[in-house]
């Protein structure tokens, strides 16, 4: 077992070094898109259907052109935009192509629509100006859940994908498995079902969306500041609609508060408002407001397995059997299409588990609902609390102790390739869980829940045991069958006369600390103090391509390329040295402190600002093959399957009798993403993922009443959990380096969210262990929970009797 | 709309004329009349905190006040902490604990905190996590938040006693 990482003597990798970009945030000097005014800037705001489904029958701004302040008001037809499409390369019968218009034409998919758009003087007068639209709409039937999509008159939310099915895929389907579940039928096996169901979430970044768009003659270019995750999709997506050359688009992205996958889409605000600055001529921001952003912003999450799954007698799993069912509200997301969810559901269901047999159909469905994006964890906080549910709903069929039957099942040897037609890299999957046990166990939570148990009080203890992979490749995307193939990432790397460089990267910080990390990885690979290496990320125009960041792809991937960047710059650094140093390019190396040494002769150095003084300013001593600048420029995309972080999560909650109100008493998440570059920064990913999944487990969810109206509108109703729901979390580090990536990390960014509805729902289910009610929905209300309890009272009551 | 009136405000010790409608709140107007945008837009109704600014030494939600009501009041802002390029103590200590990730609902954090422990200098960590739990952040799970105002605590704590028996 791999001890606790304290860093490395000597290395930036492995220190919490403080964070680069720390002084600015502290002291306001950050600087987000509202932040940003232009001279002239406009503000625009939307008009948003106020209906879930139904027919456009008539807009009337006049009113809003009338409104004192407001200078412009277009509608569809006014703006000629193209639509967004998202793609698969799937026959008809898997996958349904549909568009999402920039703003609605003709029809209304859900309450929140934009239906035109205002611009005004002040975003005072823009509101007003959306006050004074008129649009009519003839209502059609909305389709809000399962059921409803279902129907056999059920309407269709887009006339391209009947029935009201985006993405139907059948997967798998090994040879054994109905034998497998025949065999333990017949047997002294097991077969259990469970059908577990969570919520629709906003990932809610603290910041909502927002642009600020100008067009630059100079440049013949527009300039659009926003907050995205991923830069250059939006450039695609947005030349596509202006229908531009894509050239004509920058994007750049300032500081960013918060995404979680929310901004790793493409929106339509956006290009409404490029459109509108070319018209106009003038700089136009809009900001998401907080109602917008939890009723038309990108939703999440709402999905539900019905899982059955064999067991021999000693609890090992023979096979698999599930449906799944995504509501992706009303349209397909750029540039991940509808199937982001069931496709990734399916093809990683079978988690950190020996599972031999295996069928899945997976279902993406559309509704009147705002569109889902993907959110930290994508499917997996769902498949893995389906998977984890089965393993205590099993235990507690065979009596064996839920822990005991994850460690029958776990991977333990690796590589492994699964049923999946996954290979699954190194991880710590038993140790992860064992240590979580021993945690739990060692500080006697098994006694204060039985004791607790003896006192009539309601203690309970979960776990959830995961993988999860991190930094796909476009192996992996390509596999999924994207028209669009999201993988690898490039990085240019450029130093300067003083031998100080910057470096550019594809990813795209919004809390992750990349200014911190990726600079440590430079620092070291060069050998250069940290603070002589500045990332830049952010700017279509700085780099070619990049993919942002999204599916903790950034140190995995991104720190790959990076890596790779700088050591291609260190290689030229030693090229001019041998030549400067009059000896050959392989009698020297980087002496890890700004220079480049000769090894048979360590008293011969050539230090960085010396290199750097001939590459740039007396380039006649270069060597004759080699160029006069100092740059270098290296992508990287992670082979085959990618690589698997892992971790356990250990809970213990208490049920109130009188409230129905979990509280957490203790959270022990132990965790492997490989090499740690900064452990205070996985330390704290962790630490804020898990509050999300707890805050999805137990709070949040924006339902929607039969006619498609949403429930939350704002923080009064949509409830985000604070600091007294929150409890203090340890997190331990296990450390299997990854043999993929080029420093031996894994993703970090995702797994706490993971874990963390599962080791919750589990620990309650412990805590109502003698009602008789397993909880599989989540988030948990708490008059779920008294219900429960009220159900074991009367049992207790009627037991005499 | 031609309704506008001329106030004076004081942010951080100095005043500033602004001609504002009144339904402009202190919010819209410290970030965009004054240019003082450290302080942040979360909800615009009272909820995440992000807005935090203190009004007479109390912590305040700017989205909640109008500028008109704060003519009179000593207004701080997030831009007032840290002196000569500096970082203040609870600054260092957010740094230190890694209390900001995004970094976006910071500064609500920092007023709030400053508010509260000018009042409640020698409060307790569950003290803090309740005070702590007036605002929102989407990104630490607020754990560290709790550690860097309880750190700063202790050490303003220390420094006074030390004061004291100096
Ligand atoms: S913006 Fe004021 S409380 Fe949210
Ligand atoms: S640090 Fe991002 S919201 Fe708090």
């Amino acid at each position: 077992m791999t001890p606790r990482f304290d860093g490395r003597n000597g290395r930036w990798v492995g220190a919490s070094v403080p964070r680069r970009e720390d002084p600015r945030l502290l002291t306001g000097r950050g600087r987000f898109v509202d932040d940003i005014q232009l001279p002239g800037m406009l503000h625009a705001a939307f008009v948003r259907s106020t209906v879930a489904h139904g027919t456009i029958t008539g807009i009337d701004l006049s009113a809003t052109l009338a409104v004192d302040g407001v200078v412009a008001a277009y509608t569809a037809s006014d703006l000629d935009l193209g639509d967004i499409v998202a793609l698969l390369d799937r026959p008809p019968e898997e996958f349904s192509p549909t568009a999402m218009p920039i703003l609605a034409r003709e029809k209304v998919r859900f309450t929140g629509e934009p239906v035109a758009l205002v611009v005004a003087r002040d975003p005072y007068s823009a509101e007003d100006g959306v006050e004074a639209a008129v649009v009519d709409y003839e209502p059609l039937r909305a389709i809000v859940s399962e059921e409803s999509a279902f129907a056999e008159d059920a309407p269709v939310v887009h006339d391209e994908a009947p029935g009201n099915v985006l993405v139907d895929v059948s997967m798998f389907d090994t040879p054994g498995v109905d034998a497998a579940f025949e065999a333990a039928r017949a047997g002294g096996g097991r077969v259990v079902e469970v059908v577990t169901k969570s919520g629709r979430q906003n990932a809610l970044p603290l910041e909502t969306r927002g642009v600020v768009a100008s067009w630059d003659d100079r440049d013949d270019q527009l300039l659009v500041q926003m907050c995205t995750q991923v830069p250059h999709q939006v450039r695609t997506a947005m030349a596509r609609s202006l229908r531009v050359p894509e050239r004509t688009v920058r994007v750049t992205v300032p500081d960013m508060g918060g995404g979680f996958g929310q901004k790793c889409v493409v929106g339509r605000e956006e290009i409404a408002v490029a459109a509108a600055v070319r018209r106009l001529n003038r700089p136009v921001k809009w900001i998401e407001d907080r109602r917008e952003a939890l009723t038309a912003g990108f939703l999440a999450r709402e999905q539900r397995y019905r899982t059955l799954a064999a067991f021999d007698e000693d609890g090992r799993i023979t096979a698999l059997d599930v449906d799944v069912v995504c509501d992706m509200g009303a349209y397909s997301c750029y540039p991940f299409t509808a199937g982001i969810e069931p496709l990734m559901a399916s093809a990683e269901m079978p988690s950190v588990y020996q599972v031999p047999e295996y069928r899945v159909r997976a279902r993406a469905i559309a509704s009147n609902k705002a569109p889902t994006a993907p959110y930290r964890g994508v499917s997996r906080p769902q498949y893995v609390m389906a998977i984890e549910r089965v393993m205590e709903r099993a235990a507690r069929e065979l009596g064996l102790d839920p822990v005991e039957i994850r460690r029958r099942n776990v991977i333990t040897q690796f590589p492994y390739t699964g049923v999946n037609a996954i290979t699954y890299d190194p991880g710590t999957y038993r140790e992860s869980l064992e240590l979580a046990e021993a945690a739990i166990r060692d500080e006697g939570w098994y006694e204060i829940r039985d004791r607790a148990a003896a006192d009539g009080r309601h203690i309970g203890i979960g776990y959830c045991c995961f993988s999860e992979r991190t930094g796909y490749g476009s192996g992996a995307f390509a596999k999924r069958k994207m028209a669009v193939v999201p993988g690898f990432d490039i990085s240019e790397i450029r130093m300067d006369t003083t031998g100080s460089v910057v470096v550019t990267s594809g990813t795209m910080n919004h809390g992750q600390s990349h200014e911190t990390t990726l600079a440590q990885i430079v620092a070291d690979r060069l050998g250069l103090h940290l603070d002589q290496v500045k990332l830049r990320q952010g700017d279509t125009e700085r780099i070619a391509y990049g993919w942002g960041t999204f599916a903790s792809r950034s140190v995995t991937i991104g720190g790959s390329a990076v890596s790779l960047a700088a050591g291609k710059l260190g290689e030229l650094l030693c090229r001019i040295a041998a030549h400067l140093l009059e000896t050959s390019p392989d009698n020297v190396r980087l002496d890890g402190d700004g220079g480049v040494v000769q090894i048979d002769d360590p008293e011969r150095r050539a230090s960085f600002e010396e290199i750097a003084d001939v590459a740039y300013l007396r380039s006649h001593l270069l060597p004759k093959d080699v160029e006069p600048t100092l740059t270098a420029t290296a992508s990287f995309d992670v082979p085959g399957d990618g690589t698997f972080s892992n971790a356990t999560h250990a809970v213990v909650v208490e049920a109130d009798p009188g409230t129905g109100q979990i509280r957490i008493l203790r959270y022990a998440c132990v965790e492997d993403c490989g090499v740690v570059i900064h452990p205070q920064v996985v330390d704290g990913q962790c630490r804020g993922g898990i509050a999300q999944g707890i805050a999805g487990a137990l709070f949040e969810e924006i339902t929607y009443a039969g006619n498609g109206e949403p429930s939350a509108a704002s923080f009064i109703d949509y409830l985000v959990p604070t600091a007294t729901e929150i409890p203090d979390i340890t997190v331990t580090h296990l450390e299997t380096p990854c043999s993929l990536t080029e420093n031996g990390a894994k993703g970090a960014g995702e797994g706490g969210t993971i874990g963390a509805p599962a080791a919750v729902l589990n620990a309650i289910n412990d805590a109502l262990r003698r009602t008789g009610v397993e909880l599989d929905t989540t988030p948990v209300h708490p008059q779920t929970v008294l219900a429960a309890l009220d159900a074991e009272i009367h049992q207790e009551v009627s037991v005499p009797s | 709309m031609s309704d506008r009136h001329l106030i004076v405000l004081n942010v951080n010790g100095e005043s500033h004329e602004a001609l504002v409608e009144p339904r402009k709140t202190l919010l819209d107007v410290l970030r965009h009349d004054l240019g003082l945008t450290g302080t942040h837009v979360g909800c615009e109704h009272g909820v995440c905190g992000a807005c935090t600014v203190l009004v007479d030494g109390e912590p305040v939600r700017a989205c909640l006040m109008f500028a008109v009501q704060a003519e009179t009041a000593e207004i701080r802002t997030v831009e007032s902490l840290g002196q000569d390029g500096e970082l203040s103590d609870l600054q260092r200590s957010f740094s230190e604990h890694h209390g900001l990730q995004c970094g976006f609902c910071t500064p609500g954090f920092l007023m709030l905190a400053e508010g509260f422990l000018a009042q409640r200098p020698d409060a307790c960590r569950e003290e803090i996590r309740e005070a702590v739990s007036a605002n929102l952040c989407r990104c630490t799970g607020y754990q560290t938040i709790v550690d860097a105002i309880e750190a700063t605590a202790t050490r303003r704590c220390h420094a006074a006693k030390k004061e004291a028996t100096a």
